[in-house]
């Protein structure tokens, strides 16, 4: 790594060549590997990460805004990948709560399992979690796409707004309640469905989405296979007759 | 034969339990199926800043000149771990009033008012608006449950974030934005269906618990770099637990709300009956920075009901590092003004009660989404209008403050101050006036 001319600030030490930056974070510590990453812009030729002894780190990778692919190499704690902007994050492990919570655009895929809020209030870009997801898997999501290879918990996309989720398994109690306008897709049961969310037909236009979303997921299934879900828009004005679904 | 035409006859007795408040609300409720709500904060009386007088100087300390010694008005908030520590030149702030629930030229009038004052004024649920931004030289950016409109590229645009865990109008609750104010742009920037009544969530969607915050500010932190502080906005519930639990989370500056603070949006029996007087949440709060060894090393900001110079001067006597003004700073750019008087009759109200801010009908212009209606604010001459308010709030606490001898406004301190009721002696912990005592101190 090449410090640029006029930076007196030390650098964190970063092996590796030009197409592979390795960061020990455990010897180098949280705020000097965002830092590094938040240093790369749309010109970066520092283009690939790999990120050594996460040892179950909270906020790894958050807030990176260039086109770069970061490979995680173990677990990591709370909120990896948080408001992800362009990069491709990869975990080579499971990962705590709030993975890539209010991502923006970009790619994050865990290989291992997430723990709660998978997801949370995503505005854009894909999520894809090859284990099982906990509960509240895409809360509040408002246009992440969110594809799960195995099952989710309970209160799933919880007033979740805009985006997709995809389930190839099964799905925990209260899917969908008190959502707006997201898509919700699952292949294998659901527990029970939240308040104000129903079956829906699933139409050409959703066979279309669900087969791009599972194939950018590398998602072994079709999409014949699942059924959709949705708001049935119900409780979006205030009806005392409603009263009891609140 | 009596001639009972002469016979004197009971006055009629209206009920003090059933008032004609009470008895009109029961039959709007029979009426509609759905409970009230509103804007605003408390309406009902409490112990307040008003039951706290100043003692001024005597033999025992003498005062400042009034026009020639100086009285030092700063205030530097987010020194405990920020890089960049907001500094104010005066200790009010703009507290968090939402785009969506205001409109435009009312945000831009905020934060014109605020930048010419020499403070900060802050976001709301929605999101930022380039309007908020530009016009304002200090901005914090409100990080609240719903996330509406919440994006990193805002969030490192803010001169300090501040994470809303309650509001005193409703600790314990959401807002609400009534679809009579989901506009095209509002439920853009919310990613909503457009005249929805959108609810926002009460609690944080990604984080429970003082631990889990502690990784949200660290989270947070590492997205902006340590560059700016790290708020934590509590509701006067608990505040000596709330208040300490800020601070081992990480907190910079702890922000804390009483019940008269207000609300776009909520329903009026949460306003009136959750919470507590902003007048007693001070000092509970200022021992527990005290307990820590935290105080005026996490400052804290003390909002809800703050009118007057002295107001601020009270709250910053009490420990308050800054007091923090929404429903005052919206009066002074126009909310419930006179000359609006023959509209606000035909919504069947009056100048003053005017709090149905949800139905965006509001004839200043303020808490409207009608592009009709908030031409009726001009941002210049609001802004302009909010500075001098901010000005003489500021000169009024001075005044105060030299007639304590304090050449700082946090100089003023308790023993500057009496109470004329018990309850606002034992919320504020000062003697009730002409004694030495106060309820909880001693023994009567």
């Amino acid at each position: 790594m090449t410090p640029k001319s006029g930076n007196l600030s030390p650098q964190p030490y970063i092996s590796g060549t030009i197409d592979m930056q390795t960061f020990d974070l455990e010897a180098e510590g949280l705020r000097a590997l965002n830092t590094a990453l938040h240093a790369q812009n749309d010109t970066t030729n520092q283009t690939a990460w790999e990120v050594i002894n996460p040892k179950g780190s909270h906020a790894i990778a958050v807030g990176l805004d260039a086109p770069i692919e970061v490979t995680v190499k173990g677990s990591t704690g709370y909120y990896c990948g948080g408001m992800n902007q362009q990069a491709t994050i990869n975990v080579h492990g499971s990962v705590g709560p709030g993975v890539a919570e209010n991502m923006m655009s970009g790619t994050v895929v865990i290989e291992g399992d997430a723990s709660q809020y998978a997801g949370a209030t995503g505005h854009g870009g894909l999520l894809v979690i090859k284990g099982n997801a906990s509960s509240r898997c895409g809360i509040s999501m408002k246009g992440i796409d969110i594809v799960v290879h195995g099952n989710i918990g309970h209160m799933s996309a919880f007033m979740a707004q805009a985006g997709s989720l995809v389930v190839c398994g099964d799905a925990g109690d209260a899917l969908g309640d008190s959502c707006y306008e997201a898509k919700l897709f699952v292949r294998g049961s659901v527990k029970s469905l939240g308040a104000d969310c129903i079956e829906k037909e699933m139409r050409p236009e959703h066979i279309e989405l669900l087969k791009d979303l599972l194939e950018r997921a590398g998602a072994d299934a079709k999409p014949e296979e699942f059924k959709r879900y949705g708001s049935a828009r119900q409780l979006y004005n205030f009806d005392v007759d409603n009263a009891a679904a609140y | 034969m009596n001639d009972k035409t002469n016979i004197p006859r009971t006055m009629p007795i209206q009920s003090a339990t059933f008032t004609n408040e009470i008895n009109a609300e029961i039959r709007r409720a029979a009426a509609t199926g759905i409970y009230d709500i509103r804007g605003g904060g408390a309406k009902r009386k409490v112990p307040h800043f008003d039951d706290l007088l100043f003692l001024g100087a005597s033999i025992s300390r003498y005062p400042l000149e009034g026009y020639r010694e100086q009285c030092d008005t700063s205030v530097l908030l987010g020194t405990r771990f920020a890089k960049n520590p907001i500094k104010l030149d005066i200790p009010i702030t703009i507290a968090g009033m939402s785009f969506g629930a205001l409109s435009g030229p009312a945000k831009e009038a905020l934060g014109r008012g605020a930048s010419m004052a020499g403070t900060s004024t802050t976001t709301g649920d929605g999101g930022m608006t380039q309007e908020e931004r530009g016009h304002s030289k200090q901005l914090v950016y409100q990080y609240l449950p719903s996330r509406y409109g919440m994006n990193p590229n805002d969030l490192r645009k803010a001169d300090a974030i501040e994470i809303v865990v309650g509001q005193g109008a409703k600790p314990g609750g959401g807002g609400m934005l009534l679809g009579q104010k989901i506009s095209d742009r509002v439920a853009g920037m919310r990613c909503l269906p457009k005249g929805i009544d959108q609810r926002s969530s009460c609690r944080h969607p990604d984080w429970t618990g003082p631990d889990d915050l502690e990784i949200k500010i660290l989270e947070l932190r590492e997205i902006t770099n340590g560059r700016v502080p790290i708020y934590v906005k509590v509701a006067g519930a608990r505040p000596y637990f709330d208040t300490t639990l800020a601070i081992k989370a990480g907190a910079d500056v702890v922000v804390l709300d009483g019940m008269q603070g207000g609300t776009a949006a909520t329903q009026d029996v949460f306003i009136e009956h959750v919470g507590q007087p902003t007048l007693a949440c001070i000092r509970p709060a200022v021992k527990a920075l005290q307990d820590l060894g935290m105080h005026r090393k996490v400052q804290l900001v003390i909002s809800g009901g703050i009118r007057t110079g002295a107001d601020v001067a009270k709250a910053l006597a009490l420990g308050a590092d800054a007091v923090s003004i929404g429903s005052a700073a919206m009066i002074a750019i126009g909310d419930n003004d006179p000359k609006w008087e023959s509209e606000y009759q035909k919504l069947g109200t009056t100048t003053g009660a005017y709090d149905d801010w949800h139905e965006g009908m509001d004839p200043a212009g303020i808490t409207t989404q009608d592009p009709e209606l908030m031409k009726r604010v001009d941002p210049v001459d609001a802004g302009r209008r909010l500075r001098n308010y901010l000005k003489v709030m500021t000169l009024e606490a001075q005044t105060i403050a030299r007639a304590c001898g304090h050449n700082h406004l946090h100089n003023l301190e308790p023993e500057d101050l009496c109470a004329l009721t018990m309850e606002a002696a034992a919320m504020a912990q000062v003697p009730l006036a002409g004694t030495d005592w106060y309820p909880g101190k001693g023994s009567f």
